[in-house]
């Protein structure tokens, strides 16, 4: 087992994020943030209050997404997901969307979320933040927009982000 | 997590880790209603057919919308008008439907344990949306999905289910639901609607007074009396089964508390429950309706998944 990131660089990366989505989305007027469900909603919670700290008094459109019932891998029986709340209570109708989600692998899972998405209106931009990218293991054309930290990693390895609220302590870590 | 069974022939055969489960997955798919695009691709690579030997209004039209919500493809096949007529038997017919690659079978018929006997013959999963007087374990489980959003659960609620307890397959079902969840089940009608020895076989409650089985409950499930299943007259007249069994108004303002009043439709207005109280705000009949597809869309999405 491999340290990836520390509490500390987890912590710098994730101010990083934020301080990198401001640039882009500067009063965040048109912008909103959607984080997936199960494991990038830890991120994105993180996101979301460094943004409430780094911009006060402006209110950033932040919701949830589930994406179980739009995976292509659902009857192929590689493991049962017990399906998630999705949870946005803004229309994304031209908004420029945020998707966060904790680590990119093949793209599938980023595919199933734009499925999803497009279900809850026409977004006018999307854009991909990622914590982890595993390069080089994409089966589908999707690239992040913001990446915390770009890895090389090969198939049997496990890439793992631990999160205090779940796991008792922020790390991430390569599992061989 | 999956479901134990490979079909759902009956709650007989579920266990309740499997019914929390579908309630589980029933409230995204609750949520997933509420949307303005009301649809999920889960299932569009599956093929579902609606296998209709009995009437149903509710029933097949909740299962073709959660069939159709699921982005399944569905056919519907009645019996009347079929080749049924021609002396066709089950399994031929059913072979035959599935022959044009079907993956998943949803079956109503008269004969108790159709449903049973088709799946020691075909190899995709069954849905039961009826058979006979055994059971319709989807209408089951909207009813127990549905007192646990009234009422935030269902374990220790007092359930009565009232009426036709004999000839009813919903009664059953319910009682295996509302067992399993830890609900207190007493079921009460008149002696020649209610078997011998249900209490006993499954440890509920039996009265034969309606007024004290109101009092005692939670949530009354007022069955419809079932006409075109009793082939002996089992009381003397509607009009008495009225006066004597049928829910009302001023039963219901009689009682020490505002209970919860189910049916599972369609009502005989005026003979188990009146129009007044069918419509109140008291009544959770049309949640049910509701519910129905959004358990249904549970059922159908977890028994769609093939094998490991």
């Amino acid at each position: 087992m491999k340290s990836i990131l520390t509490d500390r660089q987890l912590a710098i990366t994730i101010d990083r994020l934020s301080h990198q989505l401001i640039e882009n989305h500067p009063q965040f007027t048109n912008t909103v943030l959607i984080g997936l469900q199960p494991r990038g909603i830890y991120l994105s919670d993180r996101i979301y209050h460094q943004l409430q700290t780094l911009l006060p008094g402006v209110q950033v459109p932040y919701g949830k997404l589930d994406i179980t019932f739009y995976r292509d891998d659902y009857k192929s029986g590689k493991g049962f997901h017990t399906p998630n709340e999705t949870d946005i209570d803004f229309s994304i109708e031209n908004k420029h969307v945020v998707l966060v989600d904790d680590v990119l692998y093949t793209g599938r899972t980023i595919r199933s979320a734009m499925d999803a998405m497009l279900d809850f209106g026409r977004p006018a931009t999307v854009e991909l933040l990622v914590l982890i990218d595993r390069r080089f293991s994409r089966e589908l054309p999707i690239q992040p927009t913001y990446t915390g930290r770009t890895i090389d990693a090969i198939i049997t390895e496990k890439v793992k982000v631990l999160w205090k609220e779940r796991d008792g302590k922020d790390e991430v870590v390569l599992i061989a | 997590m999956s479901l134990s069974a490979k079909h759902l022939l009956g709650i007989r055969d579920l266990k309740r880790s499997d019914i929390e489960l579908i309630f589980k997955t029933a409230d995204q798919f609750k949520d997933v209603l509420q949307r303005p695009i009301k649809k999920v691709p889960s299932l569009r690579d599956t093929t579902i057919v609606n296998v209709f030997f009995e009437n149903s209004t509710r029933t097949r039209i909740s299962f073709e919308l959660a069939e159709k919500r699921l982005g399944a493809d569905v056919v519907n096949f009645s019996a009347s008008g079929s080749s049924v007529s021609k002396g066709e038997t089950l399994i031929d017919t059913v072979n035959n439907i599935l022959s044009m690659k079907v993956d998943l079978v949803v079956m109503r018929h008269s004969a108790t344990g159709a449903p049973h006997f088709l799946s020691k013959h075909i190899n995709v999963p069954i849905v039961n949306a009826g058979d006979g007087i055994n059971e319709h374990p989807t209408q089951a489980l909207l009813d127990a999905y549905s007192i646990r959003e009234r009422l935030g659960s269902v374990e220790g609620k007092k359930v009565a289910i009232c009426g036709d307890i004999m000839h009813s397959r919903v009664a059953l079902s319910n009682i295996y639901c509302l067992k399993k969840l830890g609900a207190e089940v007493t079921v009460a009608g008149p002696p020649t609607l209610i078997p011998k020895y249900i209490a006993e076989a499954l440890g509920v409650n039996v009265t034969y007074n309606i007024r004290e089985a109101l009092n005692w409950c939670d949530v009354a499930n007022v069955l419809r009396i079932q006409l075109e299943r009793q082939n002996m007259p089992l009381f003397s007249s509607l009009r008495e089964y009225s006066l004597a069994y049928g829910v009302n108004r001023q039963l219901l303002d009689s009682l020490q508390k505002e209970i919860v009043i189910m049916h599972p439709g369609p009502i005989n207005r005026g003979v188990e429950l009146s129009s007044d109280v069918a419509d109140s705000g008291q009544s959770i009949i049309l949640d049910q309706v509701e519910n129905g597809v959004a358990t249904r869309m549970a059922v159908l999405y977890l028994l769609a998944r093939k094998e490991d």
